[in-house]
């Protein structure tokens, strides 16, 4: 056959139509395909979770799924977080923490920092490092990336309660 | 990757149907294990067929008897988020917790780990334990093969080619029945085992009735330490009773030494798991 597949999905809200092979991954869909650069390659085998987006609300690394697997889903990147021109509430924390240095990691980590918040929205720390093992970090050290998502758990829930804002 | 076709057929005689007709053809559930191994070339294929449409590999259902069937194909977090999984198979519950990380248990289903027969796989010691059948069909027909007859060399199943999972069957636990599984991994999570061990016990008055013991990562396949079960048999639950199990499944362990430790350390770890895993199921249907 060795043919191209026609994939519609929804992404940030928005249905885009795709073809890709068969072969390649949603990672690379976004990446190569619809040019959303900002979910990273990192390992390429589910280990680092730096490509880590929301798949039909579930968290997923798009490294291990194949681009025909999100026909018909509903994908957020990290290009999804942010309203505008204003940061989501964890994007702020991260900056004002320090959370990052080279930054590959950090879409992971933000995408990932989301799903947790939008289910649990005050998470123990415990929890949040519990949550976030399947991302890692070189640079950090993590405790910042922990802080961070402490910051904008506390925010959330100063200013709107823990609104959804997706 | 090498080039693939993909098709995701949605019913089990569409997907036999395929997999007759491609004998190489790889089914796909969560990705977890297949996708990095077509990427780094230790598997090929002509086509993956994508099996999570199929309604038998992607349901999970208890019936009248209390029996689980748990679809093939059902990510991890549907198991642990499912309040009569908690209630009634706990230990599957937090098995499921425990498989990879968050984005991984998004994916990754315990029929895949099955088939995938990997020596140190989390789920096969605890569904050994837990008497579980995977549950198969084919062009030929439906066939139920009991776990520890499921693995036959590393990576390897005793699937023929052609042959789909379904399903993993998990009898209903007795009264006073728990099952539990323990691991030892050199961090806290998202590690393979070093030592994974699956017990189950059910007690009668003051006594043990029935024991299963199963280990993992000791061997070419996941084994059922048969004698060490046995020896509980009508035993109280003692420390020493649960010593003398824990030392006879230490035998019939055959590890190899690795980058993840030596054969000795592994045989250390199997008497250690077995003996704190017996002792935690013991609490459990003590309480049950």
């Amino acid at each position: 056959m060795q043919k191209k597949m026609h994939v519609t999905a929804t992404i940030n809200g928005e249905v885009q139509e795709f073809l890709c092979e068969p072969r390649q991954s949603l990672l690379e869909c976004l990446r190569d395909i619809l040019h959303l650069t900002g979910t990273k390659e990192g390992c390429n085998d589910g280990n680092c979770g730096s490509c880590t987006v929301l798949m039909d609300g579930r968290l997923v690394t798009s490294c291990l799924v194949l681009g025909p697997e999100a026909s018909g889903a509903e994908i957020v990147t990290v290009e999804g977080l942010a309203r505008g021109r204003e940061l989501h509430p964890l994007q702020k924390a991260f900056l004002e923490q320090a959370a990052l240095q080279c930054g590959v990691c950090t879409p992971g980590f933000l995408v990932a920092a989301k799903a947790l918040l939008d289910r649990e929205p005050q998470p123990s720390e415990q929890r949040i490092r519990w949550w976030l093992a399947n991302n890692l970090c070189r640079c950090t050290g993590y405790d910042k990336i922990v802080r961070a998502v402490q910051q904008a758990a506390a925010e959330l829930a100063a200013t709107q309660g823990g609104m959804n804002r997706l | 990757m090498k080039w693939f076709d993909y098709a995701a057929p949605d019913s089990l005689e569409q997907a036999a149907e395929l997999l007759a007709r491609y004998p190489e053809a790889r089914p796909l559930a969560g990705g977890t294990d297949l996708l990095p191994q077509l990427r780094a070339g230790k598997r090929t294929t002509p086509l993956v067929v994508d099996v999570k449409k199929i309604p038998e590999l992607s349901s999970l259902t208890i019936d009248e008897k209390g029996a689980l069937t748990l679809g093939a194909a059902v990510p991890c977090y549907r198991i642990y988020e499912d309040e009569r999984v908690c209630a009634r198979f706990p230990a599957l519950a937090e098995l499921a917790s425990i498989l990879g990380g968050i984005p991984i248990q998004g994916r990754a289903s315990l029929g895949g780990n099955l088939c995938n027969a990997s020596p140190s796989a989390d789920a096969i010691p605890l569904l050994m334990a837990m008497h579980a059948t995977a549950e198969t069909w084919s062009t030929s027909g439906a066939r139920s093969i009991p776990v520890e007859d499921f693995c036959i060399a590393p990576g390897r199943s005793a699937l023929a080619p052609g042959e789909l999972l379904v399903s993993i069957r998990i009898p209903a636990l007795p009264p006073r029945t728990a099952a539990h599984y323990l691991r030892f991994i050199p961090r806290n999570e998202m590690d393979i085992a070093v030592v994974g061990v699956g017990v189950s016990l059910t007690l009668s008055d003051s006594v043990i009735q029935t024991a299963r013991i199963a280990l993992g990562a000791v061997a070419p396949t996941p084994i059922l330490a048969t004698e060490a079960a046995a020896s509980l048999e009508n035993q109280a639950p003692t420390a020493a009773a649960f010593e003398r199990a824990a030392r006879l499944a230490q035998q019939v362990t055959r590890p190899i030494s690795d980058m993840r430790g030596t054969a000795e350390y592994r045989r250390h770890l199997a008497y250690v798991l077995t003996r704190r895993a017996l002792e935690h199921a013991l609490q459990a249907a003590a309480a049950s």
